[in-house]
């Protein structure tokens, strides 16, 4: 009902039917999505629904058991090659920032370019030094992660996951972990981003983000899409009552 | 208006030497029994021991023999071959400090300094060996069999070579016993515990008396390289299951995040989880490196004479009779200053890899 639209060429990411069980608990059941080339999509939800697993899937930190998941045209099987090849073309990043604190922030952006690449170093370190510049903040490059606010750590990990120039860009949560005062200079980053053309999926529940930035949004539960549309018509005519719910509950507070 | 209020010194309760004494001596009165009590325990102890080491003690036990001491019974003709080594080693310690050090981190150009250094270093042990040992038959470098190693240099030799050999081990037993095949796993898991669930003494043991059983007829292994084995064998188990340790504490984030950007699994354990697994058990790491050096003096039962197995020579001859306190009491000094050694630099080595922690 989601995606009665043929998938076209323009389509960088198709699932079709994806399910997903830890366990016997069926966390994905059947999710339906596609998405087109520089679009962005919000989704959201309760907690424990499984779209933070879903999205997992999509570069397969996550394993789906079954269904059929294509980015930018190649399927995602057990191939380790094709495992790699869409990674390479998806950047991540996390609720918890996860930015590697052995490795200055410098390093934590060249190491991907540098080791998956190829990339020699003086070229990697020119274009880390332009995505800090991007995110706003070239004055850490050589300090340690530990060293910065939650707002700077997670600029430096939007930073190094572009680095890898991906097509696709995947947000888990990206601003929960964030003191409120964080929180706009990390949307501003994925703004800006966005407008730049980006394609991005996005688990947020920055709803005033979601409805100036995104082109469709999804509502997730219980392991399905129950409903997606533009941004208006998902505020102003919700169809399904978990939806209406779930919106009053999160638009209210 | 409200202005910020002044910033104030914290409260001193404490002034000087008379206060900091007040403070951390005499502060209750149970406080200040345990003082007196513990500075009396001090005192007899003291007084006893340096009356002894001062007036009594015949130290000349410990310099006449002090060359026995150091290298055992190795040919006194061909000691330059000990201090070549050392010779060597020294200046590899020197220029690592200069390397590694303030000075050269400020360096760009010390970076391939550091990589030839690593080399040098590797180079250094096969080198060291062919020195000591020499060649059967040759002019320059005659053969010094390892039945003539012994003293200082022995327990040098077999910590060195242990502690070298056992951590490479240890870490991919730990890797080993994480790994997703299940041979590998089962392997790695029953040789840590199998190793663990005896003591070292057996493992020399087994070392000594059972290796040559093992052996084609003919074929023999030299005593202090079976010590060697044993030592490594013996700590590698030991140092999987601190890293081990390690590894469980690195968060799955880690991986997730390292995966993400496209990292292989062997670039994600090389870059991203061993360097922080590592630096998390540095301090059981080196703990059992100590244990390592001091457990050296076990291979009394494969007849080698190390550091303390020259102390009981020594004391065994008629001319030295009754002079044990002294021969053991130098004997603990000296292995007292290489295990604090080894836990002052591993704890210098905490501090300058831990800049990320904060």
């Amino acid at each position: 009902m989601v995606n009665e639209r043929l998938e076209t060429r323009d389509d960088i990411i198709i699932c079709r039917d994806v399910h997903k069980w830890f366990g016997d608990f069926h966390v994905l059941r059947g999710v339906n999505l596609t998405v087109k080339r520089g679009e962005v999509v919000v989704i959201c939800g309760p907690s424990g629904s499984g779209k933070s697993t879903f999205i997992r899937t999509i570069n397969r930190l996550e394993e789906h058991q079954r269904g059929t998941i294509i980015v930018d045209g190649i399927e995602l099987t057990n191939d380790i090659r094709n495992i790699a090849a869409v990674r390479s073309e998806i950047g991540m990043v996390f609720q918890s920032f996860n930015l590697f604190p052995h490795l200055r922030v410098i390093d934590n952006i060249t190491l991907a370019p540098i080791w998956v690449r190829k990339w020699p170093k003086e070229k990697a370190e020119k274009i880390a030094m332009e995505l800090l510049e991007r995110v706003g903040i070239p004055e850490q490059a050589y300090k340690y992660p530990g060293q910065l606010s939650g707002g700077q750590q997670q600029r430096v990990a939007i930073a190094r996951a572009l680095a890898m120039q991906p097509k696709i860009m995947l947000f888990d949560e990206p601003t929960s972990a964030l003191d409120p005062e964080m929180i706009k200079e990390v949307l501003d980053v994925m703004r800006e981003l966005a407008h730049s053309g980006m394609t991005m999926i996005v688990i947020t529940h920055e709803m005033g983000f979601a409805k100036e930035v995104a082109h469709r949004i999804f509502f997730f539960d219980e392991g399905v899409i129950v409903e997606g549309h533009a941004p208006e018509e998902f505020f102003k005519n919700p169809r399904e009552e978990r939806t209406k719910l779930f919106l009053s509950q999160i638009l209210t507070h | 208006m409200t202005t910020i209020s002044e910033t104030i010194q914290p409260p001193r309760t404490s002034v000087g030497i008379l206060g900091w004494l007040k403070e951390n001596l005499f502060s209750t009165w149970y406080n200040t029994l345990l003082t007196f009590g513990s500075l009396g325990l001090i005192y007899m102890v003291l007084r006893g021991l340096l009356t002894w080491a001062l007036t009594k003690a015949r130290w000349d036990v410990v310099t006449t023999n002090l060359t026995l001491f150091l290298i055992g019974p190795f040919p006194r003709d061909q000691v330059w071959r000990v201090w070549a080594c050392v010779f060597v080693v020294a200046m590899l310690g020197g220029l690592s400090w200069l390397a590694w050090g303030s000075w050269g981190r400020r360096r760009e150009g010390m970076k391939r300094v550091r990589r030839w250094m690593v080399v040098a270093w590797l180079l250094s042990f096969p080198l060291t060996i062919v020195l000591l040992h020499g060649f059967d038959g040759s002019s320059i470098l005659p053969l010094v069999g390892t039945n003539l190693w012994g003293g200082l240099l022995l327990t040098f030799l077999l910590a060195i070579v242990g502690i070298v050999a056992s951590f490479p081990l240890g870490v991919l037993l730990a890797l080993g016993r994480r790994s997703s095949l299940p041979v590998v796993r089962l392997f790695s898991t029953l040789y840590i515990e199998l190793i663990r669930g005896v003591p070292l003494i057996t493992v020399l043991f087994m070392a000594a008396l059972m290796l040559p059983l093992f052996l084609p007829a003919g074929m023999r292994v030299d005593k202090v390289l079976r010590a060697m084995v044993g030592f490594t064998l013996f700590t590698a188990a030991y140092i999987a299951e601190n890293v081990r340790g390690g590894l469980a504490a690195v968060p799955l984030g880690q991986y997730e995040a390292a995966r993400a950007v496209g990292l292989s699994g062997w670039q994600v354990m090389g870059l991203i989880v061993l360097p922080q697994a590592l630096r998390a058990v540095i301090p059981p790491i080196v703990g059992q490196f100590i244990s390592l050096f001091k457990d050296t003096s076990l291979v009394v039962i494969m007849g080698l004479l190390d550091l303390l197995n020259i102390g009981r020579s020594v004391v065994a001859q008629p001319q030295f009779m009754g002079l044990k306190r002294e021969v053991y009491l130098f004997v603990a000094v000296i292995y007292f200053i290489f295990s604090y050694g080894m836990s002052y630099a591993s704890r210098r080595l905490e501090v300058a890899l831990g800049v990320g922690e904060r």
